[in-house]
């Protein structure tokens, strides 16, 4: 944690700093995602759906949040 | 009797599959999908939009309770990569069926088949469903039933290439061997490709581009539900046999 009092992590690949105490589920409101409508990977290993709001964010954590899109 | 297919212990009278990829907008995707009468849909899995989260999405015009999803694995060229997008799928959406496709090389989409085969194994381990996408080769389609594939999905020609069935003879050997249902995944280019596809007796037809690429993809999913539907039934009636001349379908006595 820096000063300030955030976190440095990644989302999708792309740098973000947040604040710190936040939970998963947290992170995915801030970004105005429905929790229950994307699955999320931390650090690769899949947080299930229904500890979103249990799993705290940690410095330098590395997320992946999908969800379905139109394919083949 | 209605005639219906089962996958995975799950029971469905529509025997299209379609894709959502390609299309101008969600709403033409909905309406093609409403007149292919298709139960369930191939989907993909990919990040969120973050920077743009206001964004319309396809559960928005799809109903997942209503259509089955299927997540694909389009795009992942090693049965990690795979095993991975399927995880995320099953976390995303809560269920087991699911499609697996790794590709061997961007140029053709040709599955390579020894990641595939692998994938299906850890992936029948972890409790899941997958309906395999696959070269059309029978001993392959054998192989991977003996791995935990729920349903074998043979090419019929390339990912989007609309070029149609190549090789009748080992879809037809697939479909002859196999325990478990045989869908032609890819390939399809108009609906007479459809019919041959059940005709050979195959449980159904997996399509996206010859629908999403149509002038009008409403109509052409309409045709490719009648071809579906027409080729089925021709397949269960049981076709003629073939003859190298003639024969009359008048009668001959009776002539003036």
């Amino acid at each position: 944690m820096v000063e300030d009092g955030t976190l440095s992590i990644r989302v999708n690949g792309a740098h973000r700093r947040v604040r710190a105490g936040m939970s998963v589920a947290d992170l995915a409101r801030e970004l105005t995602l429905e929790p229950g409508r994307v699955a999320v990977e931390r650090n690769r290993e899949i947080v299930p759906r229904s500890t979103l709001a249990e799993v705290p964010i940690e410095e330098g954590d590395d997320y992946e949040i999908v969800t379905f899109v139109g394919g083949g | 009797m209605a005639d219906s297919w089962s996958v995975a212990g799950r029971t469905f009278t529509s025997r299209l599959i379609v894709g959502t990829g390609k299309y101008k907008s969600f709403e033409e995707n909905a309406a093609a999908v409403a007149a292919s009468g298709a139960e369930i849909v191939t989907v993909a899995v990919r990040r969120v939009n973050i920077s743009d989260p206001g964004q319309p999405l396809l559960t928005d015009f799809i109903d997942p309770k209503a259509i089955t999803y299927l997540p694909n694995t389009a795009g992942c060229f090693t049965a990690e990569e795979a095993i991975r997008t399927l995880r995320l799928a099953r976390e995303a959406g809560g269920w087991e069926l699911v499609k697996l496709e790794v590709l061997g090389e961007a140029k053709t989409l040709y599955p390579d088949m020894r990641e595939t085969l692998r994938a299906t194994e850890t992936l029948a381990g972890e409790g899941f469903k997958p309906m395999v996408y696959c070269v059309d080769d029978p001993i392959a389609a054998k192989q991977l039933e003996e791995a935990g594939a729920v349903a074998i999905m043979p090419l019929g020609a390339p990912i989007g290439s609309g070029l149609g069935i190549q090789n009748r003879v080992t879809i037809r050997l697939i479909v002859e061997g196999a325990g478990v249902p045989v869908l032609v995944d890819a390939g399809v280019g108009t609906a007479s490709d459809a019919s041959v596809a059940m005709e050979l007796g195959c449980d159904g037809v997996l399509m996206n581009t010859a629908i999403a690429e149509a002038k009008d993809p409403v109509m052409m999913a309409r045709a490719m539900k009648l071809a579906v539907e027409s080729g089925r039934l021709a397949y269960l009636a049981g076709r003629m046999g073939q003859r190298r001349y003639a024969d009359p379908s008048s009668p001959l006595a009776g002539l003036i």
